[in-house]
């Protein structure tokens, strides 16, 4: 039965940009085409219980990825846009040098990594989406519409503060990603998604104690002078 | 050589702050401030080329040899291929890859041979060798337990953690033992044991995630406080049985980031209630550890953090001290000094697969940062980035390499991906200069194509490079105003046996006329004794040469006296102190 399904996924997959499009959360089938002819990759069965054993893989020549990896790497693009937006807000807020440090470092660090997801989407024939990808403002951490709002709206320390929140938030919402993805059988084994996911958690995962820290100083900060 | 480089003092680094401040107010005053700089430098602008065949631009290094990846790896699929870090053994040397290694013959330098080439997967396959073991790290969700290339399904089948190989016969290399760890190897130590020398232990690096309970009984993720047992927030230690491999295993682990202060360095704030449990906790692991076991420290590079380490008992290391610093995203690797007054960090910003030294990237950012060591504290002093603007299709940040051993002085050389091979100095911590470079231009002209040096070292008189992409270069250094052959024949007199960058050896030199005139030509350079004194000490040292035996004795111990009495009035004393070590030794050899 497992076979059939793989041999379906494979078979719907060979029209490229439909199998990424077509990821709801009730999909089944892998999605795959392989961009290049020397580099054959199979389909590996997304979303299986964590503790029914999996079939085994055929030997060939390098494991694929997973309807779960090509679907990490699409809504990762939207959420990291939206880091996007917020660290545009910084520069003509003038405020603190460790912020705009920060926001700049966000900004070119999050820049390169959508790059970087189009570039491995696109190698392998998935649908790249645009910054925009609406599908990512359902994603873990997201900033809601008002909470966009609340932020572009405020300045001075009210906003380094909400900057601070809304990007802890942010970071957090792409750690549950990460950890959602690693959850997924079979997924996270290429290489350059690996590496990348693995990158990802270890980056925010320290910005967010950075920005916790700077988040403290600021309270810190305000407690004196109110006090 | 740039104005944010040295951090003299507190009043300073707030001066700056201010002035840096005001810089990126005005955005385009702040570029230039605070971009890479020299689009005028000769690695601008290389034609791009795969294998040997780019552009290429060196200045006080010259290529020896390049030799191709072997066939099995010779593929440009992402990151699947790509070679990663190098161990050394008498003539042999080991090339990690993230699907295996090489072994390579290179008694000649200007032809390695190949020996052999185990596909494995791994990723990243950094090896470290001992005796006739080799130890490749594992961390990836593909690596399986008979390295297969196919990837995991079944969990029993994943192997994350520490291979041993046999490599007794390079051509022939077996498989003994897969060391299984909850994370996963992304790097690994050798750290002997104190005593045993049938003994020695591994501290494992990385922070990938932990392991289903389903697929390894003891790996549970968590905080310490939610969970005891957690297999994040430590260092796991493995202990290798040397005659017997077979039985190495997990010992135990270090808990060495409790109470770590928050970042910039504030001590004593606590968490706010804001602050949300795990994820706020700070670094989970490290990203590796450089041991160096003559002086018993330990160099941890751990997330937003840089750690040393007492390892003093190589089951129980110590924190001596923690530093962090905002324009460090990860801290990824650190080279002691040789005399471990001194440790360069690594900030591997953007994991090594992004284009970090465009024009428009901060030279803050994606560096090398210097400290100073006194009594078990750091203090963090200058930053040193390669400056020559590289394209978007260059990946580059700084990254792997070690000490060239030149006398009375700190030089490191490093690879830093499609941003070349460089060589500097950072003897005076807050001043590091660049001494030589070697760059090809990129792999690729319109895509980024994954390449570049994963480190460059000084082992025997060579540098070795690691090129992901393209194979192993092996480089020469030439002389030039920053580096007299004095003090390249010196550095080659230095052999070794046996070199793991992660684990660093204390380099000592022989006594030999070479390391005298090394001191002599720093001393020159940098005018600590005065032109008539070292035109005379030259002089000295060229009869000495000639003599032989009692009488060059008893010359080499007439110049020590005299060195002696310049130290008193040198403006260099501790300088000419050590060359009349040197002279000493070199008289008492002779």
């Amino acid at each position: 039965m497992k076979q059939a399904a793989r041999l379906a996924a494979l078979v719907a997959c060979l029209i490229p940009i439909g199998c990424a499009t077509s990821g709801g959360p009730g999909d089944s089938a892998g999605a795959e085409a392989p961009s290049r002819a020397e580099a054959p990759t199979h389909v590996h069965e997304p979303v299986q219980p964590a503790h029914e054993p999996a079939h085994e893989l055929s030997a060939t020549a390098g494991p694929g990825y997973t309807v779960a990896d090509v679907r990490f790497m699409q809504d990762m693009i939207g959420h990291h846009a939206q880091a996007l937006t917020m660290a545009a807000m910084v520069p003509e807020r003038e405020t603190g040098i460790q912020l705009s440090r920060l926001a700049q470092k966000i900004d070119i660090s999050q820049r390169d990594e959508i790059e970087m997801m189009k570039r491995w989407l696109g190698e392998r024939s998935q649908a790249v989406p645009d910054n925009a990808h609406m599908h990512a403002m359902l994603m873990p951490g997201m900033l809601t519409p008002q909470q966009m709002a609340q932020l572009d709206a405020a300045r001075g320390l009210e906003f380094e503060r909400l900057f601070l929140r809304f990007m802890i938030q942010h970071h957090e919402g792409a750690l549950v990603m990460v950890e959602e993805l690693f959850a997924s059988p079979g997924s996270a084994q290429d290489s350059e998604i690996f590496r990348f996911v693995t990158d990802v958690d270890a980056d925010q995962r320290d910005e967010i104690f950075i920005m916790q820290s700077m988040l403290d100083m600021l309270d810190t900060a305000r407690g004196s002078q109110t006090g | 050589m740039r104005d944010y480089k040295g951090r003299a003092g507190r009043g300073l680094a707030i001066a700056m702050m201010a002035m840096f401040a005001a810089a990126v107010s005005t955005a385009s005053a702040g570029a230039q401030q605070d971009t890479v700089a020299a689009t005028n430098d000769p690695r601008v602008g290389l034609a791009a080329g795969t294998g040997n065949s780019a552009g290429v631009a060196a200045l006080n290094m010259r290529l020896v040899s390049y030799s191709p990846k072997p066939m099995e790896f010779d593929s440009a699929r992402g990151l699947t291929y790509i070679n990663s870090d190098l161990a050394f053994r008498g003539d042999i040397i080991y090339q990690g890859n993230f699907s295996g290694f090489s072994i390579w013959d290179a008694s000649d330098v200007a032809k390695p041979v190949l020996l052999s080439t185990v596909v494995c997967a791994t990723d990243q396959g950094d090896p470290s060798i001992y005796g006739n073991l080799l130890f490749i790290s594992a961390e990836s969700q593909r690596s399986r337990t008979d390295c297969g290339t196919q990837g995991v399904t079944v969990g029993e089948a994943r192997m994350r953690g520490v291979r041993i190989f046999d490599v007794s016969d390079p051509r022939n290399p077996r498989l003994v033992r897969n060391v299984q760890t909850c994370r996963g190897s992304h790097t690994h130590t050798i750290v002997p044991h104190p005593t045993d020398q049938n003994v020695i232990y591994i501290y494992v690096g990385g922070s990938s995630s932990v392991r289903d309970p389903a697929e390894m009984a003891e790996c549970s993720a968590g905080t310490v406080e939610e969970n005891p047992n957690t297999a994040q927030y430590r260092v796991d230690i493995i202990r290798v049985p040397l005659r017997n491999p077979e039985q190495a295993s997990v010992v135990g682990y270090a808990r060495i980031f409790e109470d770590l202060p928050r970042p910039p360095g504030r001590a004593g704030v606590a968490l706010s209630d804001t602050a949300t449990g795990n994820r706020a906790r700070g670094p989970s692991g490290c990203h590796d550890l450089t041991s160096y076991p003559a002086l018993n420290l330990v160099a941890g590079s751990c997330g937003s953090f840089g750690i040393l380490l007492d390892a003093t008992n190589p089951e129980r290391p110590v924190r001596l001290d923690a530093k962090s610093d905002l324009n460090f995203s990860l801290w990824h690797t650190a080279v002691f000094s040789n005399d471990g007054s001194s440790v360069v960090f690594t900030d591997e910003w953007g994991g090594g697969t992004s284009p970090r030294c465009r024009f428009t990237d901060p030279l803050r950012l994606g560096g090398n940062t210097i400290l100073s060591i006194d009594g078990g504290r750091m203090t963090q002093h200058g930053y040193f980035k390669m400056m020559a603007a590289q394209t978007d299709t260059e990946n580059c940040v700084s990254h792997n390499g070690g000490l060239i051993p030149v006398p009375g002085r700190d030089i490191m050389v490093q690879g830093w991906y499609q941003g070349g091979v460089n060589v500097f100095d950072f003897t005076d911590p807050a001043r590091p200069f660049e001494i030589a470079y070697f760059d090809r231009g990129p792999v690729n002209a319109e895509d980024l194509v994954v390449g570049g040096s994963w480190g460059a070292y000084w082992y025997n008189g060579y540098i070795y490079s690691s090129e992901l992409s393209r194979g192993l270069d092996v480089l020469e250094m030439v002389p030039s105003e920053f580096l007299s052959q004095n003090e390249i024949d010196a550095a080659k007199l230095v052999m070794m046996d046996e070199y793991n960058p992660q684990s660093q050896p204390m380099l000592e030199w022989p006594a030999a006329f070479p390391v005298v005139r090394s001191y002599l030509d720093q001393l020159v350079r940098n005018g600590g004794l005065p032109p008539a004194r070292t035109t005379a000490i030259a002089s000295a040292l060229t009869a000495a040469e000639r003599a032989t035996g009692q009488a060059r004795r008893q010359q080499l111990n007439g110049l020590a006296g005299e060195l002696d009495a310049d130290a008193g009035r040198a403006a260099d004393a501790e300088r000419v102190r050590a060359m009349a070590a040197a002279v000493r030794n070199l008289a008492n050899g002779s």
